[in-house]
């Protein structure tokens, strides 16, 4: 699980990265966004991989903590992905505004000249 | 002062904006003044607030906490569970200059800027809510969180106004801050897997006690974090973004701005104290900071010099002054740290005032007119002539508005390129000598270079200031600009508090030497989080 786990990470990291230096915003957006699943997976990783054991205290399971995961990452988490979805809305609105005023979605504002 | 408020004053710098954010977006654009005083008058209490618990941290006003560090915890649960707010000398600096320069800032943008778009009050509000709650917190997570506030407000107010310049340049800001902030979570979460714990005081304990492989990861965590607070800093080579945005931006919020860059110094300053006493590693201390501190300013200082626009000149400004303050961090020994203090209040307003002088003195030329033309057009605002739009303005134009601008640009060149009589050059000098000072523990190479970059960047700020300068005022088809008192006064009162820091230099100084003193002293600050952290450390 671990090995797939971080596989996948490592795929969307890597995807993310080289989107995020292409020249066009749809690119960097696009980069952006799968960079930020990468982060998630990985901040929720950080709460060790554990298969059917909740974060919350469950009267019925009793208190020993080692019947639980850790609750603090998954709370991180859902902030992460909270802030992360407002940052990138806000992102796409700058990106379609830079795409109205300049004519191209080219990053710089400008397409690059030929030669 | 009740005894309740006095125990809740350090919360108040975080629940004033957000209050009076929450305040003016509920209430539509239409009643602008009322929603003008309530700006104002949340401002206020926040610099107040700030005043008073900068008296507080000093022991001058009696504190509800015992010792010289107040923390409060959120929602009454103690600090390794809790999240708590951690108030000490270089807090309560840091959140009065944020008060001070805010409040400059807003009574500036009241005149012209705030029409300029919409939204630009409340997004003002809650940019001063992230500066205060990043200087406050005790937190690594809401650090990040206190973060993403400030910087979101600061996307919306790099934007305000809009055009083509400053869409693309806040484009990149954006991006180049989105990306930061996913090294940031990077960074808390391989500590949190690590350390097992947020808190900023409990983490430096966790962090001396880590076996080898555990600890690689803690410093990969710790580089991240160092790299993220780096970009924010505006330090060589992460700061290429920083001078088209600041440069585009209208400049009441480039004036804010430049307290903006010193949220990632004092961050940097603040997590190598917390790792470094533990005997944890801090990665960007000593000669990496120091030298990265030098390239800094060194191509700050090639930026002046390249400078054509008023508005780059004060960008790059502030990265020679952000460079500064890293090469004096890094530098061997810690007592470097009160005189950069110092430094660091007086360059963030001098920078700040010169922002709002250079949008005055080019007001009727034609790339300011550019820039307000496509501004206008976007907002529909473009029937009004100028000098109506201006009349319209509650406020009365001043005097001599010609000489009261060569006397401001004249007081800023002072300012930032550190010549006397003014604060700049009480900071600089009291940097030089304590880097002199410390000439025998310090290598010496570091001290001369040190002297060298800091003479070198005012000499090379004062050729390119009376250069732009010269352009400017010397002008002889110019139109003397029209000013009015709400635009004149925020610059004056900047210069004059740095005339005040100049001439209450000794208090002033000795008020930045004893934060620096509480700041390096990390077990004070651990014992006042933890207060039970003798017990734990023993076991």
């Amino acid at each position: 699980m671990e090995l797939v786990f971080a596989l996948a990470i490592g795929v969307l990291a890597g995807s993310g990265i080289y989107l995020v230096l292409r020249p066009r915003t749809f690119q960097v957006i696009m980069g952006l966004t799968l960079l930020a699943y990468a982060v998630n997976l990985f901040i929720f990783a950080m709460g060790r991989l554990r298969i059917g054991a909740p974060p919350v205290i469950d009267p019925a399971r009793g208190s020993d903590p080692a019947l639980y995961t850790d609750p603090v990452p998954q709370a991180l988490v859902l902030t992460a992905i909270v802030i992360g979805f407002a940052t990138t809305a806000l992102f796409l609105v700058v990106l379609l505004a830079s795409r109205g005023l300049n004519g191209t979605d080219h990053v710089d504002g400008r397409e690059p000249e030929e030669g | 002062m009740s005894a309740a408020v006095m125990q809740h004053l350090p919360i108040l710098p975080i629940v004033l904006p957000l209050c009076a954010a929450a305040l003016l977006l509920l209430s539509g654009e239409s009643h602008r003044g009322p929603r003008a005083a309530l700006a104002l008058i949340a401002t206020l209490a926040q610099l107040a607030a700030a005043l008073v618990l900068l008296g507080v941290a000093d022991g001058r006003i009696a504190a509800p906490w015992s010792g010289g560090i107040g923390v409060y915890a959120l929602g009454g649960w103690a600090a390794p569970f809790g999240i708590v707010l951690v108030v000490d000398r270089l807090a309560a600096i840091m959140l009065t200059l944020t008060a001070a320069l805010g409040l400059a800032a807003l009574v500036y943008s009241l005149a012209r800027w705030e029409r300029a778009g919409s939204h630009y009050l409340p997004l003002f509000q809650l940019l001063l809510m992230g500066l205060n709650g990043a200087f406050l917190t005790g937190d690594l997570f809401s650090l990040f969180v206190f973060f993403e506030v400030l910087l979101a407000a600061s996307y919306g107010l790099a934007l305000h106004g809009s055009g083509a310049a400053r869409v693309t340049a806040g484009m990149h800001y954006i991006a180049v801050n989105l990306v930061a902030s996913l090294f940031f979570l990077i960074a808390a979460a391989l500590i949190y897997g690590v350390a097992g714990t947020l808190n900023m005081a409990e983490l430096a304990q966790r962090a001396a006690a880590l076996d080898a492989a555990d600890r690689s990861l803690l410093e990969l965590g710790a580089v991240l974090l160092g790299i993220v607070f780096l970009v924010k800093a505006g330090a060589w080579p992460l700061n290429f973004w920083l001078p088209a945005t600041y440069g585009a931006a209208a400049p009441p919020v480039a004036s804010v701005f430049a307290i903006l860059t010193k949220v990632g110094v004092y961050a940097l300053l603040r997590f190598a104290v917390l790792l470094d006493d533990a005997g944890a590693p801090a990665p960007f201390r000593g000669d990496w900071l120091f030298y990265g501190g030098l390239a800094t300013v060194l191509t700050g200082s090639l930026g002046v010099l390249a400078a054509q626009k008023l508005d780059r000149l004060a960008s790059t400004l502030a990265i020679v002054s952000s460079g500064t303050l890293l090469a004096a961090f890094g530098f061997t020994g810690t007592t470097l740290t009160g005189p950069a203090l110092y430094y660091l209040v007086s360059s963030v307003l001098a920078i700040g005032a010169f922002f709002l002088v250079i949008e005055m003195a080019e007001r009727h030329r034609t790339v300011a007119a550019d820039v307000l033309a496509v501004s206008s057009e976007a907002f529909g605002l473009q029937d009004r002539p100028d000098s109506e739009h201006l009349d319209e303005m509650a406020g009365v134009p001043i005097p001599a508005a010609m000489a009261f601008l060569g006397l401001a640009f004249f007081a800023c060149a002072l300012l930032l390129s550190g010549l006397p009589p003014l604060s700049s050059f009480v900071g600089k000098f009291a940097l030089l000598s304590a880097a002199i000072a410390a000439a025998p523990q310090a290598p010496r190479l570091h001290a001369g270079l040190f002297v060298a970059a800091l003479l070198l960047s005012g000499l090379i700020g004062l050729i390119a200031l009376s250069r732009l300068g010269i352009r400017v005022f010397w002008e002889t088809d110019r139109i003397a600009p029209r000013l009015l008192w709400v635009e004149a006064g925020p610059v004056a009162g900047l210069v004059l508090l740095c005339t005040a820091l100049a001439f209450g230099a000794g208090p002033a100084m000795s008020y930045c030497n004893a934060a620096a003193r509480s700041l390096h002293d990390a077990s004070a600050y651990i014992g006042s989080v933890l207060p039970t952290a003798t017990v734990r450390g023993a076991r």
